[in-house]
């Protein structure tokens, strides 16, 4: 049906024109064809400025890479593989190797996770299975506090306290106790200083138990609780339940968890600065004094005199942010594989 | 009928139970005995000269850090000018545009860049900015914290965007609104708490981190005058007053700490309290 429609053009008089109310409708609120065009200018303009940043992060992730390789190609040519089999760090002879670093952030991180890990499911299965409600809240408070408190307060922490703690009485004790036993009793052996690889291992389990926390607490949560429930009702105890429901279901994800983990033990910098001792050798025991990746780099990049020295710095910088890649692309992918549901197998 | 099996189970579970709570426990005490170790050693030195002067030189009473505590502000600023528009722009595409296959590399490249340990940080942006302009510098430091921030605020902002309701977006652009509109004044206007949140928990992070301005903003005994002028900050300054052999130094240190500590927790704190607001309206 036409019905015949009044509109007001642009030098303001009516005219009538002949079409459906729908036409009308929209030839009467069309925006001008310079305002449309200018609109849809402002949305493309938009969109790509969003899609660059959005794709800036890909470019800042390839420009770090590509600034630690090209920083490190000389050592790479110099020395080789042998870079990383080699325990040498002579900055007078100019002869680099990263065996004693590695080393040393291998066996930190180890220690934190074998500290770290129990700690952390315990707190993690404390808060989802056992902890009355109104603990919930404040403990989860502490663990967001243990997270906030920067690195650089652990290290003092650790420099002034706990070092000395360590030294007059857990050290003594463990030398005393482990000491005396074949093959293990090497790593407890040795003057009780307090500084050293232990303490390292220490304040860096204190440091990421809240990252692993964390992600156990969350995926205990999605465990459904028709299945908690059935197990309790055929009789299981809280920690029969623990045991044979909730950690076959969750498993992956608290292996992310723990991989997150040693991604930020891995690379944590100036609290194990602080209390590793910055000895380049490889510790004969657990209380003498190491080196870790991050911290000769934090020691000594300032001070690099040759050229051939900062290359080899970069060379360590850039084994570290491998690792610690290898380590949280793991991490992602098995936290992703229990948090995204149908994924994973009933 | 309770049998010796079933006590035995009884009495495993109880046990374990116990140990769960000796683990909340060990969490417990560092936080305690940081916190408590922190506020006895560091109120001492705590005035209004720490916060108005320089640091004196060894051997004299006194000083404070003025020009870290600025500094610390100077750099974070130029973080937030450089993270967050970055961030949020970024977190817009990946929730408002965006493919999913595309996005999900970019989410991952977030996440991988979360992960990079901030040392690393340090030496991209000793590459890339520090050699470029042949010296350290503010703008160098500010560079590396707002890098650091950028995935922090990228992911944050996505999450609180997929939460705004589609029915806004579509009621929007039924009324004819261009698309940069509905998300600059609509979608990002209601999810704006959320964001301010996780600017907030970004800044808290980096406002703690020394390890990424050792060798680019490098610290400063004075005042800092220029964007190319090393700069000091307050994790940079408790880092070499720390480990010096001085007893003033050291106690210096746990002052500054402190200052540093209660900047980070009132970070926490305040993006907290916008996440508990948010709340109320339901987002």
């Amino acid at each position: 049906m036409r019905v015949p429609v009044m509109q007001a053009t642009a030098d303001g008089t009516p005219v009538i024109i002949k079409k459906s109310p729908r036409a009308a409708f929209a030839a009467t609120f069309r925006m001008p064809k310079s305002k449309q065009r200018s609109t849809k200018l402002h949305d493309a303009l938009f969109r790509w400025l969003t899609r660059s940043f959005a794709f800036l992060v890909l470019a800042i992730l390839l420009g770090i890479i590509v600034s630690l390789v090209y920083g490190s190609l000389p050592a790479m040519q110099k020395f080789g593989f042998g870079f990383l089999v080699s325990a040498e760090w002579n900055p007078v002879t100019e002869k680099f190797g990263a065996l004693v670093p590695i080393v040393g952030t291998l066996v930190t991180s180890a220690i934190a996770l074998l500290v770290g890990v129990p700690v952390s499911f315990g707190i993690a299965l404390f808060l989802t299975e056992m902890s009355p409600l109104w603990l919930k809240r404040p403990l989860g408070t502490a663990i967001e506090l243990l997270a906030a408190i920067p690195s650089i307060i652990y290290g003092m922490w650790g420099l002034f306290v706990l070092a000395p703690l360590f030294a007059d009485y857990l050290q003594p004790w463990l030398i005393a106790s482990l000491g005396a036993l074949p093959l293990l009793g090497a790593l407890f052996k040795g003057p009780p200083q307090g500084i050293g690889v232990l303490t390292a291992g220490f304040v860096l389990a204190i440091m990421v138990i809240p990252f692993i926390a964390s992600v156990m607490r969350d995926v205990f949560e999605i465990v459904p609780p028709v299945l908690k429930e059935s197990a309790y009702g055929i009789g299981c105890t809280t920690w029969e339940v623990v045991r044979n429901v909730v950690l076959p279901y969750t498993k992956v994800g608290v292996i992310g968890g723990i991989m997150l983990g040693l991604g930020r033990a891995l690379g944590e910098t100036m609290a194990v600065t602080m209390v590793i001792g910055n000895r380049p050798e490889i510790a004969k025991s657990l209380f003498a004094p190491g080196y870790s990746l991050a911290s000769v780099v934090a020691n000594e990049f300032t001070e690099a005199t040759t050229d051939m020295y900062l290359n080899a710095l970069f060379e360590l910088g850039l084994v570290l942010m491998g690792l610690t890649i290898v380590v949280n692309l793991l991490a992602l992918i098995l936290i992703k594989s229990v948090e995204t549901p149908g994924t994973r197998r009933a | 009928m309770p049998g010796r099996y079933d006590q035995y189970r009884k009495l495993k579970s109880a046990a374990m139970s116990a140990v769960t709570v000796a683990c909340a426990l060990c969490v417990i005490l560092p936080v305690v005995l940081v916190l408590t170790h922190l506020v006895r050693e560091g109120v001492g030195a705590l005035n209004v000269a720490f916060f108005t002067q320089l640091p004196k030189p060894v051997g004299e009473v006194g000083g404070g850090m003025a020009n870290a505590i600025v500094g610390t502000f100077a750099l974070l600023a130029l973080a937030l000018v450089v993270g967050v528009p970055l961030g949020l722009l970024g977190g817009v595409y990946l929730s408002e545009y965006g493919s999913e296959r595309w996005n999900s590399w970019i989410r991952f490249g977030a996440d991988i860049l979360n992960g990079v340990p901030s040392i690393v940080w340090g030496m991209a942006a000793y590459a890339l900015v520090v050699v470029p302009m042949k010296g350290f510098s503010t703008l160098a430091g500010g560079l590396a914290l707002g890098f650091i921030m950028i995935p922090l605020v990228l992911r944050t902002t996505e999450e609180v965007l997929v939460l705004v309701p589609n029915a806004y977006r579509e009621a929007a652009l039924a009324l004819g609104l261009p698309r940069w509109k509905i998300i600059t004044h609509i979608v990002v206007r209601t999810a704006l708490k959320g964001i301010v949140t996780g600017v907030l928990l970004a800044l808290g992070r980096v406002a703690g981190e020394t390890a990424p301005l050792l060798f680019t903003a490098f610290g400063n005994r004075f005042w800092s005058h220029h964007l190319t002028e090393p700069i000091a900050a307050l994790p940079l300054q408790i880092f070499t007053y720390a480990i010096s052999p001085y007893q003033e130094w050291q106690d210096v240190a746990w002052t500054g700490a402190l200052v540093l500590l209660m900047m980070v927790l009132l970070a926490s704190l305040a993006s907290r309290m916008t996440v508990s607001k948010n709340r109320q309206i339901q987002l």
